[in-house]
């Protein structure tokens, strides 16, 4: 299915992730990395030093769509795929790869691509390479 | 204060990835499916981020320390390892799978669609089975 090319909307949200990791910085010191900020609170080893920063993030990420709801009046539009055998697939592979791998889009492709991290580079070459296989493999080959 | 600023940042996190269209996974995958339907819309975000991260967190270092903390804590380490390259391989294959990442995940759990309900849970097992594996060198991970 086609998506609107949407440019402008789409550097403004760009540069509201971008607003975010700058606060996260000048307060705490941290990484906007999502999978990192989830990660750390969930066992094994719970870092419940950090836990009340991390709930508060996660508090202000959970609110971001009903304020969005309020506002706007309506859900943005979103489709995802109906096939759950698929989706839990990918969930298991998404959180076990970015603990693996020490980041996500977030952590890897903004912050350690800001910080100029080779790290950062290397993986998000790395998973943005292995996502378009996938998708092609996904969509005109196996959905083909 | 303390605690304004992070529920902010994820507020503003939040709001950035509804807007840019990062929530939706239809349009995460079309951004992957460059033989196909391709929509280039994902690397404006990106572009976006980076535009402001870069000289914000430059600025943000100038000072010795954080306004509520001691330290920054900045990944340092620069060499390249097989866990980075594997786990990144890994993460992007369960991305083109979904088209959904950690960040957009958490944030559409309140839309409540029947695919985020599924895909979350499965993720959180997914990182605390890599946080398993990778205990006994959690030193490495901290550095």
């Amino acid at each position: 299915m086609e998506t609107e090319f949407t440019p402008i909307a789409s550097l403004l949200g760009g540069g509201l992730i971008g607003l975010s990791a700058v606060i996260l910085m000048a307060s705490h010191g941290r990484v906007a990395g999502i999978s990192g900020i989830v990660s750390r609170i969930l066992p094994p080893a719970i870092d419940t030093k950090g836990l009340p920063q991390g709930l508060t993030f996660i508090a202000g990420l959970l609110l971001a769509a009903p304020l969005f709801f309020g506002i706007v009046g309506q859900t943005p539009d979103i489709t995802i795929s109906n096939n759950m055998a698929l989706l839990g697939l990918a969930g298991i592979l998404v959180g076990f790869g970015s603990v693996l791998g020490n980041g996500c889009t977030s952590g890897h492709g903004v912050c350690g691509i800001s910080r100029m991290s080779a790290r950062s580079m290397i993986a998000t070459v790395t998973f943005m390479t292995t996502g378009v296989v996938t998708v092609f493999i996904l969509r005109h080959v196996v959905g083909g | 204060m303390h605690f304004f600023s992070t529920l902010f940042a994820g507020l503003f996190f939040g709001t950035g990835l509804i807007l840019s269209g990062m929530a939706n996974p239809t349009k995460v995958q079309n951004f992957l499916d460059i033989f196909g339907t391709w929509d280039p819309s994902l690397a404006f975000v990106m572009g976006g981020a980076v535009l402001v991260t870069a000289p914000g967190f430059w600025f943000v270092q100038k000072r010795s320390t954080p306004f509520f903390h001691d330290m920054f804590h900045l990944p340092t380490r620069n060499d390249l390892d097989a866990r980075l390259v594997t786990g990144a391989a890994i993460f992007g294959i369960g991305w083109g799978l979904g088209g959904l990442c950690p960040g957009p995940a958490v944030t559409s759990l309140p839309f409540a669609t029947s695919g985020v309900l599924v895909f979350v849970p499965a993720m959180l097992v997914g990182m605390s089975l890599a946080k398993l594996t990778a205990l006994p060198s959690r030193k490495t991970i901290s550095a």
